[in-house]
């Protein structure tokens, strides 16, 4: 019959140069009331039994190895397991044989996206245990240190999550003004991922000459890379037809859940531990909290947008601010004594061995202490038995919580929208599985 | 870090609050480095969580930690849970501690006060081999499924790494109704 649909009418002939295809084409030629409408285009082997998607462990959208299980409905998802401990090392385990000091470096590991915050908090927990109080100029350093981490961690968050969703270039656009602020923490701390840049009661070494400068210089890509992203992004239809309304979850919801840092604040709860419980000054600090208002993936990334900018006034802030003085705490009990002091007194030379052999040797008993890293609460409990080795060191990684709540937010989305959640909730799999 | 000079007093009152409504069953109070644990009656810990996300306000958990006391100087069962909790509208932190026996490891799950309760409570399950009576499904998370025994416990080798081959397909956490 010729009022059936023919397949070939849209396919160009040779010689003419017609659009493939176009919905205005099939609209104009076929009337949909027509009974015959549909005949031969229904495709009988689409049925509603449920199928099984395995996503991941080396999907490259989950950014980590952990695995998502999902009943699929169509492109629906019914349910979703989800499998961590691909990167389960035992951090919790191997630390309980170090010293304190050597837990450093393998806090590194947790969310090497920003190692120095993971440093910073584990020394500033260590410090409160043995009543130490750190020098005004290790404060101000560690403060600009670890909002540079936060800038640098959301950069990769956010240009992740936005690539996850097709938009490639802003991935670049962050990472050019990242790869600067890269440099200037290799020539602080000589490293690029594992930095190991702090000590109990101090800092491994002092900053380097002129690195205030070209870390002003390094500073001055990131308000450009910013306000690029966010004119690619913000007022974006498809972004936002990917995430607005996507995994949404109400502050009830995810407070008891567990969330804190920005994932917590897109829901529009200003729950940040540098304004509620201020530590290393930032109570004299000019900056705001950032948060959203539903709670969605759309949020989630434009709130650590906007956090970045708050870091970038905080850095600005305390640049010049940084007071001359000593960086390390005058205590015997974890500084090491000055190099000239070993090889010519007997005391240095004693408190160099012992320091070194036992190591640091905070009082007995146990504490919790919480620092606001770029994903949310990183809190170390500590327990001490009085000698150098740790009893026990329990991490709360903060996205450990988020992806608890993976599986009840993608459940009754979509399944592209997995990846839309997913990595606006920022999970690294070295903090989560430890 | 200093410590605020009004949390010693909220965590006075909130302990002399707890003494009165749950009498010996608070075994213990830890107060060292400003800090402030609980350490009450395991048959009890339920009802005081409960109490102290209900009334108290206290509605954010932040984890929930094993600890093997086998090789401390004092301590009064093998095992130790402890409950760190924390309260959004009050900015305030309070640890809830149990001691639990090791040939007797059953503790009341607290997964229908606090939904972070669910890996927290998979976590000290795997690591240490609490068992959480009531948890929705309580099994092994960081490890392999095939992984036997308790890593975190003191009497488990530090090398003492496993071969663990098989996939577990995620059945019966896509049958899990929460």
């Amino acid at each position: 019959m010729s009022d059936k649909i023919d397949i070939k009418e849209f396919v160009p002939r040779a010689g003419e140069t017609k659009p493939l295809y176009r919905s205005a084409d099939f609209d104009h030629d076929v009337d949909p009331a027509r009974d015959d409408f549909n005949e031969g285009l229904t495709l009988p082997d689409i049925n509603t039994e449920p199928m099984y998607v395995n996503i991941g462990p080396t999907h490259p959208a989950t950014h980590g190895t952990f695995r998502i299980y999902a009943k699929l409905d169509g492109e629906t998802v019914e349910k979703a397991g989800v499998d961590i401990g691909y990167l389960h090392r035992g951090f919790e385990k191997i630390v309980e044989t170090k010293q304190y000091g050597q837990v450093i470096p393998y806090t590194d590991r947790l969310n090497y996206c920003s190692g120095l915050t993971n440093n910073v908090a584990y020394c500033k927990a260590m410090e409160r245990m043995m009543g130490l109080e750190v020098t005004p100029r290790t404060i101000a350093i560690r403060v600009i240190i670890m909002e540079i981490q936060r800038i640098m961690d959301h950069m990769i968050c956010c240009g992740a999550a936005i690539v996850d969703i097709g938009a490639l270039t802003n991935f670049w656009y962050f990472f050019n003004a990242r790869e600067k602020l890269n440099d200037c923490l290799e020539a602080l701390t000589g490293a690029r991922l594992t930095y190991s840049y702090t000590r109990i009661g101090g800092l491994a070494w002092d900053l380097p000459a002129g690195w205030r400068d070209s870390l002003k210089a390094a500073l001055k890509d990131v308000p450009p890379a910013i306000a690029d992203v966010r004119g690619l992004v913000q007022k974006n239809r498809i972004f936002q037809d990917r995430t607005r309304g996507v995994g949404m979850i109400n502050t009830e919801d995810a407070i008891s859940y567990g969330w804190t840092g920005p994932c917590l604040r897109a829901t529009g709860a200003d729950l940040d531990l540098r304004k509620v419980r201020p530590y290393y000054g930032y109570e004299t600090l000019d900056f705001d909290i950032p948060v959203g208002a539903n709670g969605d993936a759309y949020d989630r990334v434009m709130v650590r947008i906007a956090e970045m900018e708050e870091s970038l006034k905080i850095i600005r802030q305390m640049i010049d601010r940084v007071p001359d003085g000593p960086i390390n705490v005058d205590d015997k009990r974890v500084t090491l004594p000055e190099k000239h002091k070993v090889h010519t007194s007997m005391e240095s030379l004693i408190n160099h061995f012992k320091l070194v052999i036992e190591g640091v040797q905070p009082p007995a008993g146990r504490i919790y202490d919480a620092t606001e890293t770029p994903n949310g609460e990183l809190g170390f409990y500590i327990i001490s038995d009085g000698s150098g080795h740790p009893y026990r060191i329990k991490v709360r990684p903060p996205c450990f919580y988020l992806m608890n709540t993976l599986k009840f937010l993608v459940e009754g989305g979509m399944v592209a929208d997995i990846v839309a959640v997913l990595s606006g909730l920022n999970i690294i799999a070295g903090e989560l599985d430890r | 870090m200093t410590t605020p000079s009004n949390d010693t007093e909220r965590h006075d009152a909130l302990v002399a609050d707890i003494r009165s409504r749950f009498g010996d069953r608070l075994l213990d109070v830890d107060r060292s480095f400003g800090d402030c644990a609980l350490i009450v009656d395991r048959a009890a810990v339920h009802d005081v969580l409960a109490y102290l996300k209900n009334e108290r306000r206290f509605n954010l958990l932040m984890d929930i930690v094993g600890v093997d006391c086998m090789d401390l100087a004092t301590y009064r069962e093998r095992f130790e849970l402890s409950y760190n909790l924390y309260s959004v509208p009050d900015d305030l932190r309070v640890r809830v501690e149990i001691a639990v026996p090791e040939l007797e490891m059953d503790v009341p799950t607290a997964t229908d006060l606090w939904k972070s309760a669910n890996w927290a409570e998979r976590e000290a399950f795997e690591m240490f081999g609490f068992n959480f009576v009531g948890h929705p499904c309580q099994k092994r998370l960081l490890t392999h499924h095939e992984f036997k025994g308790h890593p975190l416990r003191k009497d488990y080798p530090i090398m003492g790494g496993q071969w663990c081959t098989s996939t577990s397909d995620l059945m019966d956490e896509l049958k899990e109704s929460n």
